[in-house]
């Protein structure tokens, strides 16, 4: 039994691409002729963009951007968006209470292949709920030249507490010190919408959600 | 006085060419996005507070220039010292010096501004009485067209010296072909001319200008050897496709490839001020010079073969107004009157702004051609550029003498035919504008292509953030 597939129809964008192979007849050997058009292909798009960039109707790069006409993106004034999940700066998500969700579990820093993350971790004081069920960072540092945006440390982290979805990726700075990300900074950024969203519910220590199992009791 | 004049006239003359050659620079960039559909440099800014000006792009120029100054001016340690310093000096100085002997408008009769034409024949009668003829040209010079084939090889010179004494074998090789080629194209250039040389009769400039405006311009009566000359003075200015000795992909940068800061700068603005020398050959030549149709120096004549509009116009309006000087003037002679400045100001902005168009046109060749192959270059000059020159001498004489043993029978429709030429430059130019107006008047209506993710994700808020800056 065979099996015949629709035709696949052939979109208007495909013809306008396609290029037929110049053919030798007079008017191509004559060459001017041939250089006539040539000028002329230019003029063409030569007077149409000027047109619009004098009436300031330039292609909208991202929706329009297989339109004829200049799509450039000026850059740092526009900029292409990011698709959904790209994978952009650090940034670590918050509690109701304005501290980090970080536990100081070094997990993210044990799973970074470019080492690029240091957490000083601490304990909390002596009375603190949280004293024995968790730690905090005291440090918590990123190296943005050494990271390699892998994602590695989103996806281990327990609690939530890093994320790429900032949308943004490290501006260039003019010093390799500027590009070392401290804790205040990397909490103060924010979702590629504005928000500091999370998910996974925190339980904290105290709470009748908590489990209330604590590191006093552990063996190791 | 004399020398006065000829000062501001030098002045008109280098203030022009290197203005143009800077502004060129920044047209070939441009323009040349604006072909490739592209923005192009648009970033040089100067701030004063909150305000920014950008003129487009066109402060590159000023602050390439501003560069330049300020480079290490780098000399390779065996290089020859003399001749890789004198070779940008010749460069730039065998393209201004072609300048002296263009002329950029009609003789100017001092005296006699306020008043309608008076012939030039008339002026230069009345020198002892200090009404003398000023020629608008820095050097009115008898051998024109000669002085300037004789001084634009100079250019070769300056490239062989260029390549040969930087010490480096990519600049030599450049040298080379830089030799070779403009001397072959140099035969060309000569030879596309001497057909149009026979029918002006003249090597002289403004000579040469005034027959256009009496009879019809050069591009009509010499349309070949306005290709051929085209073709070949774009070979001369070493621009692509003709480029071969400046080949970025093969030598660098050829033969001023070891300079750099004000020396590089006087071999690059040498090579836009040689488009602007060129461009005014092919204006002057055959696109008319400062005349333009139906302008002549006593005024505007509008004839076709027998039939003179002016006189007409005169005879119409003449019922009207019986009393009018000038009315009257148009319907006895069928010359409507023009003070005689308004004229010779019209005529040099006239010729400058050819030479604007023809500098344009130069530039969109440049980027619209693919570059010659070095054994395609000089079989297109030997082959087929010569022998056509050739073969154009050759036509042209047979025609001269053949309308020439018609006698005076043929001269009806000879004045029929260079009206229509008059007239067909005079409707073009209003019809180009009248087109170009209602096409940048003209909507365009464009599809919005939503494709891809980061088309949807422009779509939602927030979608592109700019990143903070730390610091």
């Amino acid at each position: 039994m065979t099996v015949t597939f629709p035709k696949k129809a052939v979109s208007a964008r495909a013809k306008a691409m396609h290029v037929e192979a110049a053919e030798r007849n007079i008017t191509t050997q004559v060459y001017i002729p041939e250089v006539v058009r040539g000028v002329a292909v230019s003029m063409q798009h030569f007077f149409a963009n000027t047109k619009e960039m004098l009436r300031g109707e330039r292609p909208d790069p991202v929706h329009e951007r297989l339109d004829p006409g200049i799509s450039t993106i000026s850059y740092p004034e526009q900029k292409r968006p990011y698709p959904e999940r790209f994978r952009g700066m650090h940034r670590l998500t918050l509690r109701a209470n304005g501290d980090p969700r970080c536990v100081a579990c070094l997990c993210c820093s044990t799973a970074c292949p470019a080492q690029c993350i240091f957490i000083e971790a601490g304990e909390y004081a002596e009375g603190d709920p949280r004293r024995g069920h968790e730690r905090f960072p005291v440090r918590f540092v990123i190296d943005e030249l050494r990271c390699i945006f892998c994602g590695f440390c989103v996806e281990a982290c327990p609690c939530d507490a890093i994320r790429m979805d900032t949308g943004v990726h490290p501006v260039p700075y003019d010093s390799r010190d500027q590009f070392i990300y401290k804790k205040d900074l990397l909490m103060s950024f924010v979702d590629r919408d504005g928000g500091r969203r999370d998910d996974n519910p925190r339980h904290e220590p105290g709470d009748a959600s908590h489990p209330g199992i604590d590191r006093t009791a552990a063996t190791h | 006085m004399v020398i006065l004049y000829t000062v501001l006239k030098i002045a008109l003359m280098i203030a022009f060419t290197l203005n143009m050659g800077a502004i060129l620079t920044w047209a070939d960039r441009r323009q040349s996005a604006m072909i490739q559909d592209r923005v192009g440099p648009n970033r040089a800014v100067i701030k004063i507070g909150k305000f920014e000006l950008r003129l487009a792009g066109l402060l590159h120029p000023l602050a390439d220039g501003i560069k330049f100054v300020f480079k290490e001016d780098f000399r390779p340690p065996r290089a020859d010292k003399l001749l890789f310093g004198i070779a940008p000096i010749l460069a730039v100085a065998s393209v201004l010096i072609v300048l002296a002997v263009i002329p950029f408008g009609d003789t100017l009769c001092l005296e006699g501004l306020t008043k309608a034409g008076i012939p030039v024949e008339e002026c230069a009668r009345n020198a002892e009485k200090g009404v003398f003829p000023l020629a608008l040209t820095v050097a009115p010079m008898g051998i024109g067209l000669l002085f300037v084939f004789a001084i634009s090889g100079q250019g070769i010179i300056a490239a062989a010296m260029a390549g040969a004494s930087s010490d480096n074998k990519f600049s030599l090789m450049s040298a080379l072909r830089a030799g070779s080629q403009m001397v072959s194209y140099e035969v060309t250039l000569g030879m596309s001319l001497i057909g149009a040389i026979m029918l002006y009769g003249t090597v002289r400039f403004d000579e040469m200008v005034r027959w256009q405006s009496e009879n019809a311009w050069g591009i009509f009566v010499q349309p070949f050897a306005f290709v051929l000359f085209f073709v070949a003075a774009v070979a001369e200015t070493k621009r692509v496709p003709f480029d071969l000795p400046e080949a970025e992909s093969e030598l660098v940068s050829g033969y001023f490839t070891e300079y750099s800061g004000m020396k590089f700068a006087m071999f690059y603005l040498g090579e836009y001020m040689e488009v602007v020398t060129s461009s005014m050959l092919i204006v002057t030549i055959f696109l008319g010079g400062w005349a333009l149709p139906f302008l002549h120096r006593d005024g505007i004549h509008v004839t076709l073969g027998d039939v003179d509009l002016i006189k007409q116009l005169g005879g119409m309006l003449q019922g009207g107004m019986p009393d009018n000087e000038t009315v009257k003037a148009m319907a006895t002679t069928g010359v409507a009157p023009l003070m005689h400045w308004g004229v010779v100001l019209i005529g040099v902005l006239g010729f400058f702004g050819k030479v604007l168009i023809t500098c344009f046109l130069q530039t969109f060749v440049r980027w619209s051609l693919p570059r010659f192959r070095y054994d395609q270059l000089m079989r297109l000059c030997w082959k087929v550029l010569l022998p056509a020159s050739l073969a154009n001498i050759m036509l042209t004489g047979v025609g001269y003498l053949a309308l020439k043993s018609l006698g005076p029978s043929v001269e009806p429709t000879l004045k029929v035919l260079s009206d229509l030429a008059q007239w067909l430059v005079a409707l073009i130019v209003p019809f180009i504008v009248i087109r170009g107006v209602i096409g940048f008047a003209k909507n365009k209506r464009r599809e919005v292509w939503k494709v891809g993710s980061s088309s949807a994700f422009a779509d939602r808020p927030g979608g592109t953030t700019v990143g903070p800056m730390q610091a």
